[in-house]
């Protein structure tokens, strides 16, 4: 049993298969941190630098608890205390790290690509905790791991995500990893939000909130993402809330079971109402919970295999 | 080339014959509690329980260990094993745990197994049912019930069916392939 992929770059690389046998280990996982003692010698003796030139609290910390429940050693470095602040670049710091012999590099920047250009120059694999607009997969995952828990099964379900298309890697990545999994996928948001090509990708359009989530097992809330609004795609924020809020109001028209997930940090009141984020179809801490299983599931599968680094 | 060495009667006797072991060993089912080994000491576990179930009338804590994540070699670039769960639910402290496993070999996977149960409390005592002892120990490991004691030559490997797993019981040596 392994994975047909050496690094995770982003869902496009993951094949059905995959992503049932990362799901199915996570899921074995989820138990180690109930535990009073949280710790399996698995990975004993590893190394895994979280390398990190964005903020981020959620991934980074997921990636360390995942890290540390395993047993491997876990170093993070952050974008504003490395010596990319004195002017070394994305490559040299990688190939100065790798010179220390991790077994695993997690990476997230702002430029798209930045994890598949590094595999160019560095031997040990590569998780992609998001790269600029493009993919984000580990959330994907986590996200399929937590609406499967709740469904059973993937294959059929429909999924609205909802917000800023155009910015996320994460609906990118979960468009993808849903397809896979035989999911239909609606997209909806204003217009300037949804980027052009989206329809070729078989993925159902709309811009009307209400009438897109009548149908759906799961109503995925994206961010608005203020740090990326500098081209002023949207005229207010209070705009867009007034249209594409979720309120408990327009959530009375969905399906009684239907799901709420939201890949965080929430702008409380933008895009989703206090009451519906706290409410009883929310999983917002469950997706969280499960982040960890699921990051532990891909150090395992990738660790250990002939991908160890080999000196 | 398959040589049958127990048939399903002699499992069953064998189960038996332990279950009354471990309860004379423990003066009773009071303090004890069974630890199946995946995939098959699951199965054999459960036997045991049963059959204490019906000797004694008394329903016995019941875990399951997947070792997985405790084994010696899993760095050693070979296909990693499936992860399945493993199901502690009762508290440890005060119990005699009786480890259940369908061969035993080299040790190494009993040795996990062990390790893998002290992450979850420390047990009064803990003990070893194996269903067949094939011998070739590395490691200083001895069982407490034994079903069976074969002497075999390393290359060749003791397979055991019990039918939860493979529909039929039966314990046999594969001669190596290339033989």
């Amino acid at each position: 049993m392994s994975l047909s992929t050496k690094n995770i770059l982003g869902a496009k690389d993951l094949n059905k298969q995959d992503i049932q046998q990362i799901l199915d280990t996570a899921e074995s996982f989820k138990e180690i941190s109930t535990r009073s003692i949280k710790k399996v010698p698995t990975l004993r003796g590893k190394t895994i630098i979280n390398l990190f030139f964005e903020p981020s609290t959620r991934t980074r910390t997921s990636f360390e608890i995942a890290g540390k429940r395993l047993s491997a050693d876990v170093i993070n470095i952050s974008g504003s205390t490395s010596s990319t602040a004195k002017g070394e670049n994305l490559i040299d710091t990688a190939r100065n790290l790798e010179a220390m012999n991790p077994d695993i590099l997690v990476v997230r920047h702002n430029c798209s690509g930045a994890s598949a250009l590094l595999t160019q120059f560095i031997k040990c694999p590569i998780i992609n905790a998001g790269d600029g607009a493009h993919e984000h997969p580990s959330q994907a995952l986590l996200d399929l791991l937590t609406i499967r828990s709740h469904k059973g099964d993937l294959q059929g379900l429909k999924v609205a995500i909802v917000g800023d298309i155009r910015h996320s890697r994460v609906a990118r990545s979960n468009i993808k990893a849903m397809q896979t999994m035989g999911m239909q996928v609606r997209v909806v948001g204003p217009p300037p939000l949804i980027p052009v090509e989206l329809e070729r990708l078989g993925v159902e359009v709309s811009s009307d909130l209400s009438k897109s989530i009548k149908d759906v097992d799961v109503i995925m809330v994206l961010r608005i993402q203020h740090e990326r609004q500098n081209q002023m795609f949207l005229s207010s924020l209070r705009e867009y809330s007034n249209y594409f809020c979720l309120t408990a109001e327009i959530l009375a028209q969905a399906r009684k079971d239907v799901l709420i997930v939201h890949p965080g940090p929430v702008n409380r009141g933008i895009e989703i109402s206090l009451d519906v984020m706290e409410g009883p179809h929310s999983l917002i801490l469950n997706q969280v919970t499960n982040g960890v299983a699921i990051r532990m599931a891909l150090f395992y599968l990738l660790l250990g295999e002939n991908n160890a680094n080999p000196n | 080339m398959k040589s049958t060495l127990l048939n399903s009667k002699d499992i069953s006797r064998a189960v038996n014959r332990i279950s009354h072991e471990i309860l004379e060993r423990n003066q009773g089912a009071e303090s004890i509690a069974l630890v199946g080994i995946r995939t098959r000491g699951v199965a054999f576990s459960l036997r045991l329980k049963e059959k204490i179930a019906e000797i004694e009338g008394v329903s016995v804590d019941h875990g399951v260990l997947d070792i997985t994540l405790y084994r010696d070699d899993l760095a050693a670039g070979i296909q990693k094993p499936e992860l399945k769960r493993t199901d502690i639910s009762f508290t440890l402290e005060g119990k005699h745990i009786v480890l259940c496993d369908d061969v035993l070999f080299t040790g190494r996977t009993i040795r996990a197994a062990i390790d893998a149960l002290m992450d979850f409390g420390r047990p009064a005592s803990v003990q070893l049912a194996v269903l067949i002892d094939r011998g070739h120990r590395e490691l200083p490991i001895r069982p407490d019930y034994v079903g069976k004691n074969i002497p075999t030559d390393r290359s060749k490997r003791v397979q055991v069916l019990l039918n939860e797993e493979d529909g039929e019981d039966k314990v046999f040596i594969q001669e190596p392939d290339n033989g």
